[in-house]
C-alpha cells in the first residue's frame, strides 16, 4: 500500500481535515450561541469574511498571527454590532438583515482586496505549529492532530468551555431562556435585549476568528469570497447539533475530512470532479436526516424579535 | 336647510378626503421607497470616495447603462426574467411560512436540465414544442429536488432552513457534476453543455434584444400574487403560514399543503433557471452560479411578499446589477461594488420601514 494510502498521505489528509474543520467549528459554535438566544444569524458568512479580511490585514502588516486573530475577531464583532443593533435592539427582520450583511461584506471585502492586494496577492508565512510532546510521536495520528497552531487546541477546548457555559452557568441558562421563552426571562428581571446582544456579539467574535483562521492559517492569503459558504455550513452544523457543542465538533470534523479529501484527490491526480466529494458530507447528513429525522429541537422563539409587552 | 345639505356635503367631503388619502398614500409609499434609496446611494457614494472613485460619475454611468441607454434598459429587462420567476417562487413559500432558502440549487438544476434537454429536443420536434417540454422538465426536476426537504418538514418536522440550505449546496455541486460528466458538449474544450442555437431560443420581443421570458416572468409573478390573495387555495396557504396549528384545527391537510408549497416554489425556481438558459445564455458552463436567489430573498421580504411591489424591487435589482457590470468594465470599480450597493439599499429600506411604522404608531397613540 504505497502512494495513496501511505502513512504520510493519511496523516496529511487528517491534518488538512483538522485545518479545514476549525473555521467551521468556530462558525458553528458561534451560530449555536445566537440560535440558543433566539437569533437566527444568517449574516455569519459576512462576519467570517470581515474576520478573514481584517485578520489577514492585521497579520500581514503586523507580522503577528495572534494580532491577526485579534483584528479578525474584532472585524466579526463590528459586523455583529450592526446585526445586534438592527435585529435585536430594534427588531428588524433577521433574514433580510442577515442576507444583506452577507452580500455587503462579500462585496466590500472583495472591493478592498481589489484595490489593496489584487496586484501582488501577498502571502503569509506558514503558521508555526505548537508540537505537543509525546502525543505527536504517535504514528499517523501524531502529526495529524498534535502539530497544529496553538489556536487549534484552544478552539477544541472552547467546545468544552461552551458546554460548561450552557449547562452550569447563569449566563448559559439566560441564553437558553432568551431563545425559548424571552418573556419569562424578562419577568425574571433579566434584560432579554442585553442577553441576545451578548450572544450575537460573541457569534461575531467567533465567526471573525474562524474567518481569520481560514485566511491566515488555512490559506495563508486573502482572496475574495474565501469563505465560500463556510458560514452557511456553520448554520447547518449549529442546527444539526441541537444545542450541544460537542456535536458541532463532530460535524465540523466530518465536513473537514471531506474538504481535505477534495484537496488530496486533486494532489493525487484522481480524475473525478471535486464536486462529487464536496457533495459527500451533505449527502451523509441528508441521509441521516431521512433515516433518523426527528423534530429538530430549535428554540421556540428563534427568529422572532423580542418586544416587551407585545403579544 | 343645513339638515338637508349636511349628508351630501359630508359625503362629498369624505369622497374628496378618501381620494386625497389614497393619493397621499401612494405619494407616501413612493417617498418611503425613493428616499431610502437616495440615502443608500449617498452612503455607498462615501465608500466610492474612500477608494478614490467619483461617485457621481459612477452613478451616472450605472443609470445610463442600466436604465437610460436603449441597450442597457433592454439588458435590464432581460435580466428581470429569471429574477421574477425566483421572486414568484419565494412569495408562495414565504406567504405559507416556509423558508425555502434553496432557490439557488433549484435554479441551477432547472438550468442544467433545460440546457441538456433543449438542444436535443429541438432536433426532433418543432422548437416551440421543444422549449415547452424543456421548461416542463426543468420544472419537474426542481420539484423533485424539493421533495426531500418538503417531506422531511411535512412528516418529520425537520426544519426546512437547514435542509434547503444543504440541498442548495448539494444541488450546486450536482449541477456541476452533471455539466462536467454527463451533459458535457464533446466538441468544446471548456466543460459546458451543448449550446442551444440562437434561432431556437425564446423569441426576442419586437425589434429589441429583450427576451420574451420577461413576459413569462411577469405573468408568473402576477398569477402567483392573484392566487395567493384572491383564491381559496391562497387563503389556505396563508393560514398555514400564519398559524400551522390553527390550520390543522381548521381541517386543512397541512402536510399535503406543505409538499405542494415546496413543489410550486421549487418549480418556479427551476423555471427561472430554464428561462435564463433558453432565453439568454443558451448553455450552462461549469461552475456557473449567478446566485440570484440570495439577492431576491430580501427583496421579496421588503416587498412584503406583494407581487407587484416585488416587480418593482426586481427591476431595481436588475438596474443596479446591469449598470454595475458596465461600470465595472469602464471605471475600474470591480463588479463587487454592486453587492455593497444592494446591501446598503436593503438595510436602509428595512430601517426606513421601521421608522415609518414607529411614526405611525406614535401618531395613533
Amino acid at each position: 500500500m504505497t502512494g495513496l494510502f501511505s502513512e504520510v498521505f493519511l496523516s496529511a489528509l487528517l491534518f488538512g481535515a483538522v485545518t479545514a474543520a476549525i473555521p467551521l467549528l468556530l462558525a458553528g459554535l458561534g451560530e449555536q450561541m445566537s440560535e440558543k438566544a433566539g437569533v437566527l444569524n444568517i449574516g455569519i458568512e459576512g462576519m467570517m469574511l470581515a474576520g478573514a479580511y481584517l485578520g489577514f490585514v492585521g497579520a500581514f502588516y503586523s507580522g503577528s498571527l495572534w494580532l491577526g486573530f485579534l483584528t479578525g475577531a474584532a472585524g466579526g464583532v463590528a459586523v455583529a454590532l450592526i446585526m445586534a443593533l438592527l435585529c435585536v435592539r430594534i427588531g428588524l427582520n433577521q433574514i433580510v438583515i442577515g442576507i444583506a450583511l452577507t452580500l455587503g461584506l462579500e462585496g466590500l471585502t472583495a472591493l478592498l482586496h481589489h484595490f489593496q492586494f489584487s496586484r501582488s496577492y501577498p502571502r503569509l508565512p506558514a503558521a508555526d505549529a505548537t508540537v505537543i510532546p509525546l502525543l505527536s510521536d504517535i504514528p499517523v495520528v501524531g502529526p495529524a492532530f498534535f502539530k497544529h497552531h496553538l489556536i487549534v487546541y484552544l478552539a477544541v477546548a472552547l467546545v468544552f468551555g461552551m458546554g460548561y457555559l450552557y449547562r452550569r452557568t447563569q449566563l448559559g441558562l439566560n441564553l437558553q431562556a432568551a431563545g425559548d421563552k424571552p418573556a419569562a426571562l424578562d419577568v425574571a428581571g433579566i434584560d432579554v435585549i442585553r442577553t441576545r446582544t451578548i450572544a450575537v456579539l460573541t457569534t461575531g467574535a467567533l465567526a471573525g476568528l474562524g474567518g481569520a483562521f481560514l485566511a491566515n492559517v488555512g490559506a495563508g492569503l486573502f482572496i475574495p469570497f474565501i469563505t465560500n459558504g463556510a458560514g452557511f455550513l456553520g448554520i447547518v452544523l449549529a442546527m444539526l447539533a441541537r444545542g450541544r457543542p460537542v456535536w458541532v465538533l463532530f460535524g465540523a470534523l466530518l465536513f473537514g475530512v471531506c474538504l481535505s479529501l477534495t484537496t488530496a484527490m486533486q494532489v493525487a491526480g484522481i480524475n473525478i470532479p471535486t464536486d462529487v466529494i464536496q457533495m459527500l458530507p451533505f449527502l451523509a447528513v441528508m441521509i441521516m436526516l431521512v433515516l433518523f429525522g426527528r423534530r429538530a429541537s430549535l428554540p421556540a422563539a428563534l427568529g422572532i424579535p423580542y418586544e416587551r409587552g407585545a403579544r | 336647510m343645513s339638515i338637508d345639505t349636511a349628508p351630501t356635503t359630508s359625503a362629498a367631503a369624505l369622497d374628496a378626503t378618501s381620494a386625497a388619502a389614497t393619493r397621499r398614500d401612494i405619494l407616501h409609499r413612493l417617498l418611503m421607497t425613493l428616499g431610502p434609496i437616495l440615502i443608500a446611494l449617498v452612503i455607498a457614494g462615501c465608500i466610492l470616495l474612500a477608494v478614490g472613485v467619483d461617485p457621481l460619475a459612477y452613478y451616472g454611468f450605472v443609470l445610463e447603462k442600466g436604465l437610460f441607454s436603449p441597450l442597457g434598459i433592454q439588458q435590464t429587462l432581460t435580466r428581470m426574467a429569471p429574477l421574477l420567476f425566483l421572486a414568484a417562487g419565494l412569495i408562495v413559500a414565504f406567504r405559507a411560512g416556509m423558508w425555502n432558502l434553496g432557490g439557488d440549487g433549484q435554479f441551477l438544476l432547472g438550468a442544467v436540465t433545460a440546457a441538456a434537454s433543449a438542444p436535443v429536443l429541438v432536433q426532433i420536434m418543432p422548437s416551440w414544442l421543444a422549449l415547452t417540454f424543456s421548461f416542463l422538465i426543468a420544472m419537474a426536476v426542481a420539484m423533485i429536488w424539493s421533495l426531500v426537504p418538503a417531506l422531511l418538514r411535512a412528516y418529520q418536522g425537520v426544519n426546512e432552513i437547514i435542509t434547503t440550505l444543504m440541498m442548495t449546496f448539494l444541488g450546486t455541486s450536482l449541477a456541476n457534476v452533471l455539466v462536467k460528466l454527463v451533459f458535457r458538449d464533446p466538441s468544446t474544450t471548456v466543460p459546458q453543455t451543448r449550446t442551444l442555437p440562437v434561432e431556437d431560443r425564446l423569441p426576442r420581443l419586437f425589434e429589441t434584444t429583450i427576451t420574451s421570458g420577461l413576459l413569462l416572468g411577469l405573468a408568473a409573478i402576477i398569477i402567483v400574487h392573484l392566487v395567493m390573495t384572491r383564491t381559496a387555495f391562497g387563503l389556505k396557504l396563508r393560514i398555514v403560514g400564519a398559524n400551522p396549528r390553527a390550520a390543522v384545527h381548521a381541517g386543512l391537510g397541512v402536510s399535503g399543503l406543505t409538499v405542494t408549497v415546496f413543489a410550486i416554489s421549487a418549480g418556479l425556481a427551476g423555471l427561472a433557471g430554464a428561462v435564463d438558459i433558453i432565453g439568454v445564455q443558451g448553455n450552462v458552463r461549469a461552475d456557473w452560479n449567478p446566485a440570484y436567489g440570495l439577492a431576491v430573498i430580501p427583496a421579496v421580504f421588503l416587498a412584503r411578499m406583494n407581487g407587484f411591489a416585488a416587480i418593482g424591487f426586481v427591476f431595481l435589482l436588475s438596474v443596479l446589477s446591469i449598470g454595475g457590470e458596465s461600470a465595472a468594465r469602464r471605471l475600474g470599480v470591480p463588479n463587487h461594488f454592486t453587492l455593497v450597493l444592494v446591501s446598503i439599499v436593503l438595510i436602509v429600506l428595512a430601517l426606513a420601514e421601521y421608522v415609518d411604522h414607529r411614526y405611525n404608531q406614535s401618531r395613533k397613540a
